[in-house]
This record gives structure tokens, sequence and C-alpha cells, in this order.
């Protein structure tokens, strides 16, 4: 029987989970929550509205699937290998440490398979703002996540502000946990707008539905939703008194002259997604993109370039949930041994190619623009984590990328440039650019700069562990092992 | 690592109403004061709900919540004893001790 491996539990890697279980395969799931559901699933009975959860019947079937599935939640993987063939054992290797996050005691668990799928999602961009490290600003996500999972509200008076449709439910669930929202910013204009979602109209049916349902939700909530504007400072002494809002040309320049401040107590930023890659990564898989956005490459059967192993969901574009759950469900199956052909598939095959072109409108309708840095001063803090300004990373942007980052300790502390390494890169293209008075800010400039051994502009991406560990929890592993690096 | 500042109180009173172990509440120590929180919540659940907004000390000034899914670290506690827990991430457990830290 095929032993399959699931990383992670949100909508892509349940869904792959029950297509592999379909298929006659063994199932081991393991995720980082507490309980699965992932990012969008966080919905708790009793303690959490449920106007805030969709889909909730696809997840009530998904759960009932994992029934004939092991699952391991509270699973901080830390390492992921193959075997070369001829070895024995399982051809995927992966080393947990399972129970309460951060634990100190935690079981430490091996799980060997045939063949893995990787649906590790992904996390908030929030683009850095002067005044962004004070308490009171968070992710659209953290908003989101302590509404749906907490039934708390980050603030009383929330500003939201980004790039995205998913500012809209989450304007949603800060009004369903009781916080006036005091605006809803969306940095693109409406060129892009237009431009991402007005060509083919009729692709979007079903989408446009639930678009309407948040517009409908802003409206009864009375919460003001403006395009083109963005938060440009966040003001406040030791906590957010206020934010300063203003207009932003087609390439989110702001505008002088069109600040306003709002006042409010807490900002909740969200200028996209940035994939979970690290698994990918440290397996070898094949990553396609440049510092605007990485993803893992996969074929139509949802195959990366190592054989044994698959991807779906936000690591291979950001797509949403929909788009998710299909390709889950393809990964899951070809992962089992189906073949491409096969009559299980066609559905789900047919969701991911109008999935992908809602991606593509994603990305054409709010995808960040260069401009963004222009509201950054030299002293605002970039890298949370090391509290590293602008000033220095700039004044170290013609070094190779690691030479900046140990002069610095940009993206060096706890989060390993999860938060802040898309911008860092961002700030030195634009510092090289400027110094070498070169006009377009090519490719050439990030890929002078060899971060991953073995070739590949992987930026911030490479990673030594997957997951945060004690390292006395490597050693309860059958060997030692730190990684490729 | 714990620092003597408590953690910077927000809007409002801290919630310590609810009834010990009661079916749906838990209660937790935080820096030696009760917050009561709803069972099931994550420890920054609780003490966002008792009207706090930062408890770490960091280089710049103060940080509680951020990314709340576990990726940025800012909203690290120490808890019954263990440094470094993230506390979105982390599930409360009636009578945990949770307490600040600095990170400088």
């Amino acid at each position: 029987m095929t032993r399959v491996a699931v990383l992670g539990a949100g909508p892509a890697g349940l869904a792959a989970a029950e297509a592999a279980l379909a298929a006659g395969a063994q199932v081991t799931v393991l995720d980082e929550g507490a309980r699965p559901g992932g990012q969008f699933w966080r919905h708790r009975p009793g303690l959490t509205d449920p106007r805030m959860q969709h889909g909730v019947r696809r997840f009530e079937q998904l759960q009932s699937a994992l029934a004939g599935a092991v699952v391991h939640s509270g699973a901080a993987v830390w390492s992921v290998e193959l075997r070369e063939p001829g070895e024995r054992g399982g051809a995927v290797v992966l080393r947990a440490a399972v129970g309460p996050a951060d634990g100190a005691r935690r079981e430490a668990v091996v799980v060997e398979a045939d063949a893995l799928v990787i649906a590790t999602g992904a996390h908030d961009l929030a683009l850095p703002i002067p005044g962004w490290t004070l308490p009171g600003v968070t992710t659209a996500g953290a908003a989101q996540a302590l509404a749906k999972r907490d039934g708390v509200s980050v603030g009383r008076r929330t500003l939201v502000a980004g790039a995205g449709p998913f500012l809209l439910p989450v304007a949603q669930s800060l009004a369903l946990v009781g916080s006036t929202v005091v605006g809803v910013h969306e940095a693109s204009r409406i060129g892009a707008l237009a431009g991402g979602w007005l060509p083919k109209p009729w692709q979007l049916l079903g989408k446009s539905a639930e678009l309407a349902q948040y517009a409908g939700a802003l409206a009864r909530h009375r919460i003001p939703y403006r395009i083109g504007s963005g938060v440009v400072r966040v003001l406040g002494d030791e906590r957010v008194e206020g934010a300063v809002v203003a207009q932003l040309d087609a390439d989110w320049r702001p505008r002088p002259g069109t600040e306003r401040v709002i006042e409010c107590d807490a900002v909740a930023l969200g200028h996209g997604f940035t994939p979970r890659l690290e698994a990918a990564v440290m397996l070898g898989c094949e990553v396609t993109g440049d510092r605007r956005g990485r993803f893992v490459v996969v074929d139509d059967g949802q195959r990366t370039t190592q054989p044994r192993v698959f991807a779906a969901g936000e690591v291979t574009g950001i797509g949403g949930a929909d788009a998710a759950l299909a390709e889950g469900a393809i990964a899951g199956y070809r992962a089992a041994g189906l073949a491409q052909d096969d009559e299980r598939l066609h559905a789900a095959l047919r969701v991911r190619d109008r999935m992908r072109r809602f991606a593509r409108r994603l990305e054409t309708a709010h995808g960040i623009r260069p401009g963004w840095t222009a509201w950054l001063d030299d002293d605002t803090i970039i890298c949370r984590c090391e509290a590293v300004a602008k000033r220095a990373i700039v004044e170290r942007a013609e070094v190779p990328l690691r030479a900046m980052r140990l002069a610095t300790r940009a993206g060096l502390g706890p989060c390993q440039a999860r938060t802040c390494g898309r911008a860092v890169e961002a700030i030195v293209a634009e510092a090289r650019v400027s110094a070498t008075g070169v006009t377009a800010a090519g490719q050439a400039v990030d890929g002078s700069d060899s971060a991953a051994p073995g070739g590949g502009d992987l930026g911030f991406e490479r990673r030594p562990l997957l997951a945060p560990v004690r390292l006395g929890e490597l050693g309860g592993a059958d060997r030692p092992t730190c990684g490729e690096n | 690592m714990s620092g003597a500042r408590g953690a910077t109180a927000a809007h409002g009173s801290s919630g310590a109403h609810g009834s010990s172990g009661a079916h749906g509440s838990v209660e937790i120590l935080v820096e030696g004061e009760t917050v009561a929180g709803r069972a099931g919540q994550t420890i920054a659940g609780v003490l966002l709900g008792s009207g706090r907004v930062a408890w770490r000390g960091a280089q710049q000034g103060e940080r509680g919540v951020f990314c709340g899914i576990g990726v940025c670290h800012d909203c690290l506690v120490t808890v019954n004893g263990v440094e470094g827990v993230r506390a979105c991430q982390r599930e409360a457990v009636h009578g945990d001790r949770v307490e600040r830290e600095v990170r400088g």
C-alpha cells in the first residue's frame, strides 16, 4: 500500500489527504496547528461566531475523511529529506516535535512515506510602514485569526489597509467581534483593479457572489472602502493612536498633499501573501519567480521537480481556498498512484484551471507595486526582530545579500526573514538601481547574488530548520541533523 | 528574562472575572495577576481579551501580537518557566503562569 505523507492541514492538505485515502493510500497528516483547518478553517463552535466561517460543510466532509488517516496536530516539522533509491525505508522522511506549541517536552515523531504532498500554505505579507512596530499594528491575518479562533478584536477602532480581496472578510470579522472598522484602504487604483477584474466577467461566476456578500457586509456595518489609498505612517507613543492615510499613485507612491489622519487604536495590514516554501526548498524542489513572488514549480499533476514530492495550494501560487482544494485533490490522487487521466481527477482539474486564471487576476489587480518604498523614512525599522532600519540596509546594498545580512543582522532574528525578507530584497534592489543609474529594476540585480549554494536566486527562502524547535528536541530523532546547510 | 514591568495595559479593565475552572473558562496568571479567558483561546487571545496589547520588551518599545499565526515571534512569553513560547500559537491551559520576556 502506498504511504502518503501530507504536510499541512489547511484546505490543500485536507483535500490531498481525502483524495489519497479514497485512492487506497495509507495517509499521515502533519500540521503545526492545534487542530486541522489551517488559516482558513478556524471556527471554534461555542467560542467564535459561525458567520465568519465559510465552506463549513466541505470542512466537515474533509474532517470525517481524516478518520481514516494518522493525524499529528501540533507538529513542528523541522526536517524533511529524500532517500536515494535503493536505500532501506521510505522515500521521504519527516521529523517533527509533537505537542503544545513551543513546549519543552514534545514527542519526537519520525514519519516515512513513499510520497509527500507539501501543503504548507502562505502567511500574510505586510509591508513596513513608519510606526508599524507599535503595539496595535498587526497583519490582516492576525486580525482574522484572533477573530475567528479566539473571538477577540485587535482593537476598538481598527483601520484595515493593504491590497486584495482578503481585506474584506477581515473587515467583516472585525465588525462581528465588536470593533468599529474605521475604513478599508485598498492600495490598488481603479486602472489595476479594472485590468484584473473586468475582462471576461463570466469566469468570475461564484467569486463575484462572494465579493458581493462582503460588499454587503461592509455596507451593513457602514465601513468606508477606499481604493488607491494606503496607510503611510502609524502614529502613537507607546501604542497606536492613529494612522496617516494618503492617496497612492499607480505605483503605490503616496501623493503629496493628500495625507490625512484617522484616529484608531489598531491597524491591520495585508499587502499580499508569502508562500511557505521552506520544505520544498529543503527537498531541492525547483522554485520559480523572483523577489516579487516565488512559488514551487509543479506539473499538471501537481508534481514538483522531485518525483516523489507533490505540492498544492498557496505554495504553488496565491489563489485562495477553492484553488487549494482542487490542487490538493489532484496532488493526493497522484501521490497515491492514480494516473493523470483517471476520471476521478477530472472535476478537480477543471476547477484548478479556472482558479489559475483567478490567481492571475489577483496579481494583476492587487500585486505589490514598486513605489511603496517611498513611504519609508531612513530610520523606519524594516526587520522587526533585530530592529534594523532602512538606512542600514541601503548602506550595505552593494555587498552580496548574505554579507549584508551578517553586517546588519536584517533577517537573522527568530522569524528568519519570514516577515521582512521581501521588503529587504526590494530595498536592496532599489538601492542598487539608484546607485548604478540603471532604470529598470531587473532580476539580474538580485540574481547576481548567490545566497543559495548550487545556484538559483532564493533570497531568504533557504532556512536550516523548517520550524522552530528546541535544541534538545533535535536529539530526539533517530539521528541528529540540522538540515542541509 | 522576565522584566520588572507588567504587560502594558490597554483600553479598560483586565477581565479577571471568570470562575475558577468553570466549564468554558480558563484562568491564567500573568505576571502574578489572575486573568480570565474562555476555554480554547490562545494565550494571545486571553491577553488581548483582557485589554492588554503589549507584553514583550524589544529593542525599541513594546511588542504584542503582530502576525497572529506563529510566524513573526513578536508575541513570545515564558509559560510555566519555559521561555520562548509563541502566545498566538499556545492554547491557554487553566493555571498557566505567563511571564513577559525582554529581548534586546
